[in-house]
């Protein structure tokens, strides 16, 4: 029996001290009515060997396309060292560290995930996780309306040039709390968030603006200027940042003259691979003043009975299993062994590792933009600055192009018709570290082929 | 601390581009001038590191980890193994459908799987832990209201026992929560629930096998009083090993339930997630489960998004939720199938009540000694706590210096002094025996040399720390000297 260690001498004699005759009786309170037959429609058991070919051959249909997509999952190498470590038994078949003398380990590797966050947000705190990066937008905004004594709207001001998918999540998330996301135009030459736009809602009573950095298309944000009008109007300022753009860019902790309040966005680009969306992990800092209001695990340094450092859950009277119905969150863990990854990976990397990952990233996105705007039609959308992101327009249809290029294995960027119409033919490209100068070549190649095919087949 | 390593300079890894171009597009007043706090280590240094650390905690491959509601049974590596296949891990979660044929065949066939596992009519795989499952079963119950201009309904009910999650759940969609007491022998008390419901019901929210560890023997009783008031009821599938394969949630009336694969499904605990909370729906709450989804129309999988479901509750996570934990439970229900899944329940049941028995015949007190245990099953040290001033705490702190994970201590909040205890079914017999000699033993010693069970853990890296400086004098992250 797989996993099941049984021999039928030990069953035999477990019945007869439970005293019963069969496993079968010790289902005896189960309404008979109740039980259920056979799973017919669930297929027989499997040896490991038939559900590895199994496995190998869907992971085979799926091929390994060279990857020009970003839009919130990055393609960047990962050390050998991360994985092999965050995959030793004792981090991967742990739980929660409910029981701190026998979870040291976890404790120690989550304080030290904590104190690298701080580092490299400039923040005060940061909690040990949560889900993602868009649940982690949507924590930010429900901590941002119970933080903000001032305000009394329950409103948030959002940009259009946020994530997609994370406004969509942060309103799933909020909704039913009676919390309005209302959308800040971003300007159509730059890309960034529209001033004009924004200072329509000065004065307003409104509990924070979210600031991203870089935005969904790229490009850099004035996050000086936006965290002071925040301030000045009243409001807490919410950083929604890429980790490893932190490590070159202005830090959310110093922008504008006191800073963003909360700070949060995806852990993947630390050391999680891409792996379909998930699981990666979301971060959440804050300023010392709103600790009392950040859901999820947090862990403090603390002494033992003998006056030995050591490391615990903290601040739990904010949590669920404690304060049940009037907990800061629902949430009940983090994503831990992702963290772990994160850990190891930004020990490993150090600042300089993670600077020289951030600046290749944003030199080849450079190489990739000037590459394809070799091609007639082809150009950068907006004239802001970007980081490792940058939105391409294109003289044909995009739907068309994108697929042309996949039937070719080359997966040439996210299309922005669903989400922007309004930009008409554009895509968002990104090339990080890991793709060559060959790979930018081969795109520009496969492109231009398509191109010209396209024109043809519209001549005819 | 990893800090303690760090030399200024210090450059000892291969694993960085050569070299950092200049930032030639990047205006001056964007850029970074602090360099961010990070360690600056050698690999070896940070292998060292987080292998010691590793191996101050206790986990499944190094310890017996009776955690009663975590079933913490063995995770096989082959689910890891064949999750982690090059093709499935640098998927792109955006790549498009004809490079997902085979990731998305998994995950159609895991919806599949558990459908039919749970007697459910549809599933959606997307929420990323047990606590996101129940607030998106808890928001379609919502939105299931809503849509039939049933808005009255502002209450959700919960038993006293239930998982701190529940309430915490039910107050994120907006809900008030009412507590139903539990009867003295385990079950609900039906007649406290009668009485509680009404027209401001919208749902109740259970587990079964409750969080006392027995079987809620009255459920289709209770299920048709919810039902009659107009409520739906959500099942919390926290503890679905003890009963895979022998009685199916959609069978008990339930119409949204959600299902922890970390658990059920034996994907690794990882210190803590990640998870994954997929949520099931009978026919009338499926236009609002969470997407995205995997469609297969006999040739082509493909997502079903917004477009495809516009009165979904909406999307939960950036992409599709934790897939490689999907990927994982899949491997697992593959590995197991059909007479597996029986076997999960039969032998997890077999484990807790030959436990039971043996620790009732030591003298410990079961919390319902009448009641047959589920999965896991609940001790009571009341008496010892009494006679022996030595507590539930002392006792599983205790335990960690005989080398077994402590079981869960002080809950459900009704029982006093109480241990939940769940042994899951990948133990052998002869390991539940030496559990029992060690609860003897701890017994012993606390009426002989109490202080030794008080004063206990005396074997781990640290003793018990100061939880009230944690909270009051906090240091959350470390800070460079300089």
């Amino acid at each position: 029996m797989p996993f099941i260690p049984h021999t039928e001498d030990d069953i035999q004699e477990m019945l007869a001290t439970i005293g019963v005759d069969s496993i079968d009786d010790l289902f005896d309170e189960i309404p008979t009515e109740l039980r259920c037959g056979e799973l017919q429609e669930i297929p027989p058991g499997l040896p490991e060997m038939e559900v590895a070919s199994l496995m190998q051959s869907r992971a085979r249909t799926d091929g390994e396309p060279v990857c020009f997509i970003g839009a919130g999952a990055y393609d960047h190498h990962i050390p050998a060292a991360v994985w092999e470590l965050t995959t030793r038994g004792e981090f991967y078949t742990a739980y929660t560290p409910y029981q701190a003398e026998a979870s040291q380990g976890t404790l120690q590797l989550l304080y030290e995930f904590q104190s690298m966050m701080t580092g490299l947000t400039a923040m005060d705190v940061s909690n040990a996780s949560l889900y993602d990066g868009a649940s982690a937008l949507a924590e930010a905004v429900l901590m941002a309306v119970r933080g903000n004594r001032k305000s009394k709207s329950k409103r948030i001001l959002l940009p259009a040039n946020l994530h997609p998918h994370y406004r969509r999540v942060a309103h799933s998330i909020v909704r039913n709390q009676k919390i309005e996301l209302v959308e800040v135009a971003y300007d159509k030459s730059t890309g960034q968030v529209d001033m004009a736009d924004l200072e329509k809602h000065a004065g307003e009573d409104y509990a924070a603006l979210v600031i991203p950095q870089p935005n969904f298309f790229g490009v850099l944000e004035q996050t000086d200027a936006l965290t002071d009008w925040a301030h000045q109007n009243g409001m807490l300022a919410i950083a929604v940042v890429n980790p490893l753009a932190m490590s070159l860019l202005k830090p959310a902790g110093e922008w504008g003259g006191q800073g963003a309040d909360i700070c949060c966005g995806e852990g993947q680009p630390l050391g999680a691979p891409l792996a379909s969306g998930g699981p990666y992990f979301g971060f959440l800092c804050c300023t010392d003043k709103l600790v009392r209001q950040m859901p999820g695990r947090i862990i403090g340094k603390t002494v033992d009975m003998d006056g030995k450092p050591g490391y615990a859950l903290t601040l739990q009277a904010r949590e669920q299993h404690i304060r049940r119905s009037k907990a800061t969150s629902n949430i009940c863990t983090n994503q831990g062994l992702m963290v772990t990854a994160a850990t190891i990976h930004m020990s490993i990397m150090g600042a300089e590792g993670l600077q020289r990952v951030a600046a290749t990233s944003h030199a080849n996105t450079q190489k990739l933009s000037q590459a394809l705007s070799s091609l007639p039609g082809v150009e950068p959308l907006f004239s802001g600055a970007v980081f490792h992101e940058q939105v391409m327009k294109l003289p044909i249809e995009t739907a068309n192009a994108l697929g042309m290029l996949a039937a070719d294995d080359v997966l040439g960027g996210f299309d922005l018709q669903d989400d922007y119409p309004e930009l008409g033919n554009a895509v968002l490209v990104c090339a990080t570290e890991l793709r060559s100068d060959d790979d930018i070549e081969n795109y520009r190649g496969k492109l231009e082929r398509v191109i010209q095919s396209q024109a043809q087949t519209l001549s005819q | 601390m990893i800090y303690d390593h760090s030399r200024k300079g210090r450059r000892a890894t291969a694993q960085a581009p050569l070299e950092k171009p200049e930032l030639t597009g990047i205006p001056a007043e964007m850029v970074r001038t602090s360099r961010p706090n990070l360690p600056e280590v050698s690999e070896m240094q940070a292998v060292r590191h987080f292998t010691r650390l590793s191996q101050k905690n206790f986990s499944i491959d190094t310890h017996f980890y009776p955690l009663g509601s975590c079933t913490m049974k063995y995770n096989p590596r082959a689910c890891n193994t064949l999750a982690s296949l090059p093709g499935l891990k640098s998927r792109h979660p955006l790549a498009p459908d004809t490079h997902s044929q085979g990731f998305m065949a998994c995950l159609h066939d895991l919806q599949e799987i558990l459908k039919n596992v749970t007697g459910m009519h549809a599933v959606s795989l997307s929420p990323a832990a047990g606590a996101q499952g129940e607030f998106a079963g808890v928001a379609m119950i919502r939105a299931y209201h809503d849509a039939r201009g049933d808005d009255q309904r502002s209450e959700i009910l919960v038993p006293d026992a239930a998982h701190g999650t529940n309430p915490a759940s039910a107050v994120m969609c907006g809900y008030k929560t009412r507590e139903i007491p539990t009867g003295a022998d385990g079950d609900i008390d039906v007649e406290a629930l009668r009485e509680a419901l009404g027209p401001q019901t919208a749902g109740i929210m259970l587990t079964n096998p409750s969080t006392v560890g027995v079987f809620e023997r009255r459920i289709k009783e209770i299920a048709s009083m919810v039902h009659e008031a107009g409520g739906l009821l959500y099942y919390d599938g926290a503890n679905l090993n003890a009963i895979l394969g022998k009685v199916r949630p959609g069978d008990m009336g339930f119409d949204v339930i959600h299902m922890n694969l970390h658990k059920t499904f034996s994907t690794p605990h990882g210190g803590g997630g990640p998870g994954a909370g997929p949520v099931g729906v009978s026919e009338r709450l499926e236009p609002y489960l969470p997407v995205p989804m995997v469609d297969y129309d006999g040739q082509d999988y493909r997502w079903l998004t917004e477009k495809d479901q516009p009165n979904t509750i909406g999307r939960l996570s950036a992409f599709a939720g934790n897939a490689g934990v999907l990927l994982r439970a899949y491997v697992y229900a593959r590995l197991l199938g059909r007479e597996g899944m029986h076997r999960v329940a039969e032998f997890s049941t077999l484990n807790a009540n030959y436990l039971l028995k043996r620790l009732m015949e030591a003298g410990f007190d079961a919390a319902y000694p009448e009641r047959r245990a589920s999965h896991e099953f609940i001790l009571t040290l009341k008496k010892q706590a009494k006679d022996l001033d030595v507590n539930t705490m002392d006792f599983a702190k205790r335990m960690l210096d005989y080398g077994v994970h402590a079981p869960t201590t002080y809950f459900p909040l009704l029982v006093p002094e109480c241990l939940l205890i769940e042994p899951t079914e990948s133990e052998a017999k002869e390991e539940l025996d030496q559990f029992v000699e060690i609860m003897r033993t701890i017994k012993q010693e606390a009426e002989n040399q109490p202080d030794l069970v008080k004063q206990a853990p005396h074997t781990m890296p640290v003793k018990r720390l100061d939880d009230v400086r944690a909270a009051r004098e906090l240091d959350l992250a470390y800070k460079a000297e300089d």
